[in-house]
C-alpha cells in the first residue's frame, strides 16, 4: 500500500555503501514499527472495505448474504431498452434518493465546516488572549466535544422539541417566532437543527486546533506591527491569518472529511427525514432496512471513493504548497 | 530628532515594582545606552518608552510633550528587537515596506526609501527572500532596515546583537556606530548587558540596577569616576579589583578599588603573592595573584606574561588611579 511505497522509496535511491547501510537499517526499523498498525488497519478497515466493494458488484441481500451472484456494475448503473424503444436507467447513479443524499451531505459539510471555522477562529482568538482563568475556560470549552454524540443529540432533541423544548419557549417569549416549531420534524428546519447541534459540538475541536496554530506565532511580531502602526484588524488579516493558515487548513480538511461521513447525529436527531438524509444514512438504510445489501454497498463504495479522492487531492495540494516554501 | 524626558517613571507588574522611579533626560541626537545586570529592568524601561507597556506612574515626554497615552506608532519611534521580530511570511522587501504601505505614501516613495535603507545596510541582494532564508546577521540587518525605513525620531534597540556570534557582533556593532553617525539627528537608545558594547557605542551610558538608575555619564566618566561600587564593578573588563579589610584600611577606606591596568609588578611592591592563573590574550595578558584578599588580584600586563603559575611576585597599585569607597559603597573624595 501507500505506506509501503513511502518506506521503500529512500532505499531505492542509490547511495554510497556506508550511507546505504545506515539507510537500510532505518528502513528496516521503520517497517518494524509500522507492522502492528498496518496489521490492525488491514483487519478493522481493509477487510471490511474490500468486502463492501466486493458486495457492491453482486446481488447479495441481508437475508441471503452468501447466496449471491456477480452482477458487475448493475448496482451502480444499468439500463434496459424496452420494446417501445425507451431506455430505462437503473442503479445508484440515477437514484434521486442518492443524489438528494449527496446534495444534503455536501450542503451540510460546506455550511457546518465554514461556520465552525469562523466560530472556531473567534473562540481561538479569545482563548489566545491573556486573562485570568484562561486554563479553566479552555477546559470548559471542550465539554461539547467530549460529550458522546448520541448523548448530545438526545439532549438537543429535547431542547428542540416542539412541545416541551426550551428553544421554542425562549424564542416565543422573545417574540422571534409566533408559533411553536417542530425543528427536527419539519423539513425546512431539520437541516438547520442538525447544523446547530453539529456546530455547537465541533467548534471546540476546531478552536483547539487553531489555537495550537496561534500559539506558534511569536508574540513579538505583533509588537513590531504595533510600532509599524498596523491596525488590529489589519494585523489579523495580514499577519495572523497567513501564519495560522497551515493549521487552519489541516483543521478544515479534517472536519470536511469527518462531515462527509456524518451519521450518528442525524440518525438520532432527525431519523427518516429526507431533508437531512446523508450518504451514510442512505447507504445504511439500503444495507439494513431495505434489504438491499448490494445496493447499499455500492453507495458505501461511492462514499469511500469521494472521500478518498478528496484526501488525495488534499495531499497533492499540500505537497504543492510545501514546495512553494510557505513555512 | 527628539529629546526625551523621563520623570519619576514607575512600572509595576501586579504587585512587583520593576521600575522604581527613573528620572532621565536623553538629548536630541544622543546615543544613550542602558546597561545593567539581567533582570534589572532595561527592556522594561525601553518598552515603556516605546509604548509597548503602560507606564504605571510618572511622565514620559518627547520634545516637552507628554506621550504617556500615545500608541507606539504615534510616538515616532522605531524598535529593533533582540529576536528580530520579522514577519516570517513576508519577503525582506515587504518586511521593510509593510509599515509604510499603511502610512500615506506612493509606491514609488516606498520603493525609494526601502532601497535606500537596503543599500545602506547592504541587504539589496536579499530583498526577495523570506527571513528564514537569511542568516542571523542578515536578519538583524533587515530588522534594522525596517526601523530605518520608518524614519524615526527615536531609535530603540533591545540587545540587537545578543543572538550573533562574536565576529558578527563586532561587525554589526561597527555598523550601528556608523548608522548613528549617518543619522546624526536621530536619538538612539540602546539596551545591552555587554559593557564593551556600551563603552564603544554610547555617547552616554545609563547604568541600571534593580529598577533604579545607578549612574548616568559618558563612558569615560563612568570608567574613571564611578559613583558607586556597583558601577565600578560593572564597567570595565576585567572587573575592577576590590580589596577589603586591612588592604583598604591602609588607604583609610572600606573598600579599595584598583583596575587591573593600574597595578605594576615591581620588586618591592605593596602586596605580594603567588601567581595562580594567567590568561594570555596576545596583545596583553592577565595575571591572577593570590595576595590574601577575597578574590585573586587581577594584574594586566602588556604582551605575554613572563610569570609562570607558582611564581611569587610583588605588585603595587598606581596611587593616583585608585578608587576608595566608604561603607555605603560611595566614592570618597581625597
Ligand atoms: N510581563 C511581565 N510580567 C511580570 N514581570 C515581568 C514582565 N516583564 C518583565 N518582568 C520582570 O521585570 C524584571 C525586569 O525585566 P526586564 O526584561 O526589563 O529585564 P532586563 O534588564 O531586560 O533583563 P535581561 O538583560 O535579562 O534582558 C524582571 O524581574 C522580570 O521578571
Ligand atoms: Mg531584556
Amino acid at each position: 500500500m501507500s505506506v509501503d511505497g513511502t518506506v521503500a522509496a529512500p532505499a531505492a535511491t542509490p547511495a554510497r555503501p556506508i550511507k546505504n547501510e545506515l539507510l537500510a537499517q532505518r528502513v528496516r526499523s521503520a517497517r518494524i514499527f509500522l507492522v502492528p498498525m498496518i496489521v490492525a488497519l488491514l483487519i478493522v478497515a481493509g477487510w471490511p472495505l474490500l468486502r463492501s466493494i466486493y458486495f457492491s458488484f453482486t446481488d447479495a441481500s441481508l437475508t441471503n448474504l452468501y447466496d449471491h451472484e456477480w452482477v458487475g456494475f448493475a448496482n451502480y448503473l444499468n439500463w434496459r431498452t424496452l420494446e417501445s424503444g425507451r431506455t430505462i436507467f437503473r442503479g445508484t447513479l440515477v437514484d434521486p434518493g442518492w443524489w438528494n443524499a449527496v446534495w444534503n451531505t455536501v450542503r451540510f459539510a460546506v455550511i457546518s465546516v465554514s461556520l465552525e471555522a469562523v466560530f472556531g477562529m473567534i473562540v481561538a482568538l479569545v482563548l489566545n488572549a491573556e486573562f485570568r482563568g484562561r486554563g479553566i475556560v479552555r477546559a470548559a470549552i471542550l465539554i461539547p466535544w467530549a460529550i458522546p454524540t448520541i448523548v448530545s443529540a438526545r439532549m438537543w432533541g429535547w431542547m428542540l422539541n416542539d412541545q416541551f423544548g426550551i428553544l421554542n419557549d425562549l424564542f416565543l417569549r422573545l417574540g422571534l417566532i409566533s408559533e411553536k416549531i417542530a425543528w427536527t420534524a419539519n423539513a425546512e428546519t431539520a437541516m438547520t437543527a442538525v447544523l446547530i447541534v453539529d456546530i455547537w459540538k465541533t467548534t471546540p475541536f476546531m478552536a483547539l486546533l487553531i489555537l495550537a496554530g496561534l500559539q506558534m506565532i511569536p508574540k513579538d511580531i505583533y509588537e513590531a506591527a504595533d510600532i509599524d502602526g498596523v491596525h488590529p484588524v489589519k494585523q489579523f488579516f495580514r499577519i495572523t491569518l497567513p501564519l495560522v493558515r497551515p493549521a487552519l487548513m489541516v483543521a478544515i480538511i479534517f472536519r470536511i472529511l469527518d462531515a462527509m461521513r456524518i451519521f450518528d447525529l442525524i440518525y438520532v436527531l432527525t431519523p427518516n427525514s429526507s431533508a437531512t438524509e446523508t450518504m451514510s444514512i442512505v447507504s445504511r438504510e439500503n444495507l439494513i432496512e431495505f434489504d438491499n445489501f448490494a445496493y447499499g454497498s455500492a453507495q458505501s463504495t461511492l462514499l469511500f471513493l469521494i472521500i478518498a479522492a478528496m484526501t488525495i487531492l488534499y495531499i497533492w495540494l499540500g505537497r504543492v504548497r510545501l514546495d512553494g516554501g510557505d513555512r | 530628532m527628539a529629546n526625551l524626558e523621563l520623570r519619576n517613571i514607575r512600572k509595576s507588574f501586579g504587585a512587583v515594582e520593576v521600575i522604581r522611579g527613573v528620572d532621565l533626560t536623553v538629548n536630541s541626537g544622543e546615543f544613550m545606552v542602558f546597561v545593567g545586570p539581567s533582570g534589572c529592568g532595561k527592556s522594561t524601561l525601553l518598552r515603556l518608552i516605546a509604548g509597548l507597556e503602560n507606564i504605571t506612574s510618572g511622565e514620559l515626554l518627547f520634545d516637552g510633550e507628554v506621550v504617556n497615552g500615545l500608541t507606539p506608532s504615534k510616538r515616532g519611534i522605531a524598535m529593533v528587537f533582540q529576536s528580530y521580530a520579522l514577519y516570517p511570511h513576508m519577503t525582506v522587501y515587504d518586511n521593510m515596506a509593510f509599515g509604510m504601505q499603511l502610512a500615506k505614501g506612493t509606491k514609488e516613495q516606498i520603493r525609494e526609501r526601502v532601497l535606500k535603507a537596503a543599500q545602506l545596510l547592504q541587504i539589496e541582494p536579499y530583498l526577495d527572500r523570506l527571513p528564514k532564508q537569511l542568516s542571523g546577521g542578515q536578519r538583524q540587518r533587515v530588522a534594522i532596515g525596517r526601523a530605518i525605513v520608518r524614519d524615526p525620531k527615536v531609535f530603540l534597540f533591545d540587545e540587537p546583537l545578543s543572538n550573533l556570534d562574536a565576529a558578527l557582533r563586532v561587525a554589526t556593532r561597527l555598523e550601528i556606530a556608523k548608522l548613528h553617525h549617518d543619522m546624526a539627528k536621530t536619538t538612539m537608545i540602546y539596551v545591552t548587558h555587554d559593557q564593551v558594547e556600551a563603552m564603544t557605542l554610547a555617547d552616554r551610558i545609563c547604568v541600571l540596577r534593580d529598577g533604579v538608575i545607578e549612574q548616568v555619564g559618558t563612558p569615560l566618566e563612568l570608567y574613571e569616576n564611578p559613583q558607586s561600587l556597583f558601577v565600578a564593578g560593572f564597567i570595565g573588563s576585567p572587573k575592577m579589583n576590590f580589596l577589603n579589610g586591612e588592604f583598604a584600611d591602609a588607604f583609610r577606606a572600606t573598600t579599595l578599588g584598583v583596575r587591573s591596568e593600574h597595578i605594576r609588578i615591581t620588586s618591592d611592591g605593596r602586596w605580594s603573592g603567588e601567581v595562580v592563573h594567567t590568561e594570555n590574550l596576545g596583545s596583553d595578558s592577565y595575571i591572577y595573584v593570590e595576595i590574601g584578599s577575597d578574590e585573586p588580584l587581577i594584574v594586566r600586563q602588556e604582551g605575554t606574561s613572563r610569570h609562570p603559575v607558582g611564581e611569587r611576585i610583588s605588585v603595587s597599585p598606581v596611587e593616583s588611579q585608585i578608587h576608595r569607597f566608604d561603607r555605603d559603597g560611595r566614592p570618597m573624595r581625597v
